[in-house]
């Protein structure tokens, strides 16, 4: 005979896709930490500080105001370490450590957990924090190291051990110590821009130049972006509609005049692009909901970006272009809603 | 109404209550038996308890319908044939149990002139229109010509998914080259079987907002309604029962079963071996189903399956439940564009009638898609179904 006792009531549907939070924050994590691993082969004990010192404050921050506001600690959901890591990556190799605490902490709190933490954030918080440390420190942001210096495992590059609140060490007599050829501290944006001397791609894409700590390889942020669209925990349309933008600015400027401005596949393969395309405009939280919408936002920041880089007043764009994106996305969605099923023309005209 | 008094013998397919109106329809005994009560108050799977003919079977009655009456479908008028349609007792048997002959007569200004035959099983786990399709195929293709007479449709459009080619071809070798009958096979995919979704997947048409099927003269019957009425109607008799799929976890011998329409659903489990114990009990499909409160609820003429899962202790009880992160997987997954996560956000806040004013909170069928790609376990559905009852009383306050 069966018991009743047994019965158990739920409402529909009773199935369940098993995709959480949860685990896409833990990917888009494991996407990163490959890309972690490569900055600190390239840039040494200096990147891993880095990362280290923007994640553990991240982590520390979203604790405090999870105690403070009385809510369950978030950090578990992992979203955290994201905004952590992706800090660090767009911050340069040698950046004063004390500083990039400050950017993790801004990050955090006025990016995150002022607006009420995961989900209802309005921009990008890894990029709240490094727009804050690039107002506050314009020196030590722009501030660059050659890459694959000897011995860049045992020693930190000296900027990075600054004391809080002192005048930044200069790095260029320690760069000069370590002969390394001809460099000049300068990125591959800022010849561009300035000396209008063009990188070979290739450089770009291994990411043997200088840069920030996570941005200089094209290719492996691409590969780490492909897994997580492939893996559908990112929306692949958003990269693309960023690529598409683009080059739909950069292409016929470059065939206007070849000397002056890039070519469309510099654009895509330098600066931050890559990795603002692939984990920071593609974050869900900051970007559209509709259909359509994602496209535009992507295309927004893609024009937005060869537009700041080619006629403002900085070198590197991608960040701006996607905190007024960020910021234009509940527009962005308010006049792209799709047609419901069935609607009548007349009702959705009037 | 009852048509018998408690103490009366009924023999297998007497009627034993009339129909109560128009939108309305009688029913048949399912055995034969004697009335022990007349309005006794029994459990639904919906909630409410509803009064119920009881009747005690005998132990030696058999599976034969003595009470028939063979008639010739093919000199039946349109008006005769809705009249036989209701008088069989028929409703739609995809599960909502709309009462079939309601449809043969749409509003005076709109006209049938496409019958879409719904051959998508309505959700994941169910099979009893694939068997139907195959089973009893001659009986199908029988009810649509004799719907297509009641109505007045000239041609007659059967959907199946293409997971069920088997299906299709059947349907196809046994279709009668004149008649204006095709059948189709349209991509597998939930809710195909949803109406609106199969209209606009076979003839590329919507059906407007807040309106029917009639209003772009379309008129949609699931196979398993046809089946029964290509059955039924020529013999006079009432719908007694039905294909019911039994599956899920737990289930020692899954299948379709044909079910005496009244059955307890304790009854049914029992011969099929299920292990309830450790299973929540769904009337239905997983996507839209009801767990049932009772093992005492009775199979209706609606329920097209019973599926058993795992308690949720076992699988979802311990689902944390994350803010919306706008992935927008839920824009992505709902069949009539919705924006589910601008609905849950606004249901969160108890922002009820904004949800039905901006958001066409209406135009949801609670197939749910949304709840069940949400990464963050946002209880979707649930917060639309009670954003649409305060609704509901709002307006009735007024």
């Amino acid at each position: 005979m069966l018991k009743k006792a047994a019965i158990e009531i739920r409402t529909s549907p009773h199935l369940k896709k098993a995709l959480s939070v949860e685990q896409i924050m833990r990917n888009v994590v494991y996407a990163l930490l490959s890309i972690c691993a490569w900055s600190v082969y390239q840039f040494g004990i200096s990147a891993l500080a880095l990362l280290l010192v923007t994640t553990l404050t991240c982590i520390l921050t979203e604790s405090f105001f999870c105690w403070m506001s009385g809510r369950p600690n978030s950090v578990k959901d992992f979203s955290v370490v994201i905004t952590g890591l992706l800090l660090a990556l767009t911050l340069p190799p040698g950046f004063p450590l004390w500083m990039a605490a400050v950017a993790g902490f801004i990050a955090i709190a006025l990016g995150k957990s002022l607006f009420g933490g995961l989900g209802f954030n309005v921009m990008n918080p890894a990029l709240i924090g490094r727009a804050f440390v690039q107002a506050a420190f314009p020196v030590a942001i722009t501030t660059w190291t050659p890459s694959f210096v000897p011995g860049r495992f045992l020693e930190f590059i000296p900027s990075s051990l600054a004391l809080p609140f002192m005048s930044p060490v200069d790095t260029s007599g320690w760069v000069k110590e370590r002969a390394v050829d001809g460099f000049t501290g300068a990125t591959p944006l800022a010849l561009q821009k300035f000396e209008h001397v063009s990188v070979d791609t290739m450089d770009l894409l291994t990411g043997t130049v200088a840069g920030s700590a996570g941005e200089t390889s094209a290719i492996i942020i691409f590969i780490c972006g492909l897994y997580l669209a492939f893996r559908k925990m990112m929306d692949w349309r958003i990269p693309a509609g960023v690529f598409a933008g683009t080059v739909l600015i950069s292409l016929p400027l470059y065939l206007i005049n070849l000397e002056i401005y890039p070519s469309p596949q510099f654009m895509l393969f330098s600066g931050g692009l890559m990795l603002g395309a692939m984990f920071m405009a593609s974050d869900m939280v900051g970007s559209p909901l509709t259909p359509k919408g994602i496209w535009l936002y992507g295309a927004v920041i893609g024009m937005l970006t060869v537009i700041i880089r080619i006629f403002g007043g900085l070198n590197e764009g991608v960040m701006y272009a996607i905190l007024v994106a960020n910021a234009l996305a509940p527009m962005i969605d308010s006049v792209t809603q799709p047609r419901i099923y069935g609607e009548r023309k007349q009702e959705a005209e009037s | 109404m009852p048509l018998v008094k408690p103490g009366q013998e009924v023999v297998r397919g007497e009627p034993i209550a009339k129909a109560g109106g128009f939108v309305s329809v009688p029913m048949h005994s399912p055995v034969t038996g004697v009335v022990k009560a007349i309005d006794e108050l029994v459990p639904t799977a919906e909630g409410p308890k509803t009064p119920a003919i009881i009747i005690d079977t005998y132990e030696a009655s058999t599976q034969q319908v003595l009470y028939d009456c063979p008639r010739d479908i093919n000199t039946m008028t349109p008006e005769e044939l809705v009249q036989a349609v209701q008088e069989s007792g028929m409703v739609g048997l995809g599960g909502a149990a709309f009462p079939s002959h309601v449809k043969l007569l749409p509003p005076k200004d709109k006209k049938i002139e496409t019958l879409v035959i719904n051959g998508c099983e309505c959700e994941p786990y169910l099979t009893c229109d694939h068997r139907v399709m195959l089973e009893q195929t001659d009986n199908l293709v029988r009810g649509i010509k004799m719907v297509m007479k009641a109505t007045g449709a000239l041609r007659a459009i059967i959907g199946v998914e293409d997971n069920k080619l088997d299906a299709v071809e059947r349907i196809r070798s046994l279709l009668p080259k004149e008649a204006g009958i095709t059948c189709e096979a349209v991509e597998t995919k939930y809710p195909q079987g949803g109406e609106k979704m199969l209209i606009t997947s076979l003839l590329g048409k919507e059906v407007p907002s807040g309106g029917i099927p009639a209003d772009i003269g379309v008129a949609v019957y699931n196979v398993g309604t046809l089946a029964q009425l290509g059955d039924l109607v020529p013999l006079s008799r009432g719908l007694i029962e039905r294909v019911v799929t039994v599956s899920g976890h737990g289930v020692e011998k899954p299948g379709n079963y044909l079910v005496p329409i009244g059955t307890q659903l304790r009854f049914l489990l029992e011969q099929v071996g299920a292990d309830v114990e450790s299973s929540e009990v769904v009337m239905g499909g997983p996507m839209m189903g009801m767990s049932t409160a009772s093992l005492d609820v009775a199979i209706t003429k609606g329920v097209s399956g019973v599926v058993l899962f795992k308690k949720p202790d076992e699988d979802l009880k311990h689902r944390t439940v994350y803010p919306c992160i706008k992935c927008s997987a839920c824009l992505d997954a709902c069949p009539v564009h919705l924006n589910p996560s601008m609905l849950g956000q606004l249901a969160d806040v108890r922002r009820y009638e904004e949800m039905e004013s901006d958001y066409h909170l209406n135009d949801c069928f609670e197939c749910g898609c949304c709840s069940y790609v949400c990464p963050s376990n946002i209880p979707l559905i649930q917060y639309f179904r009670i954003a649409k009852a305060v609704n509901r009383e709002a307006k009735t306050a007024q």
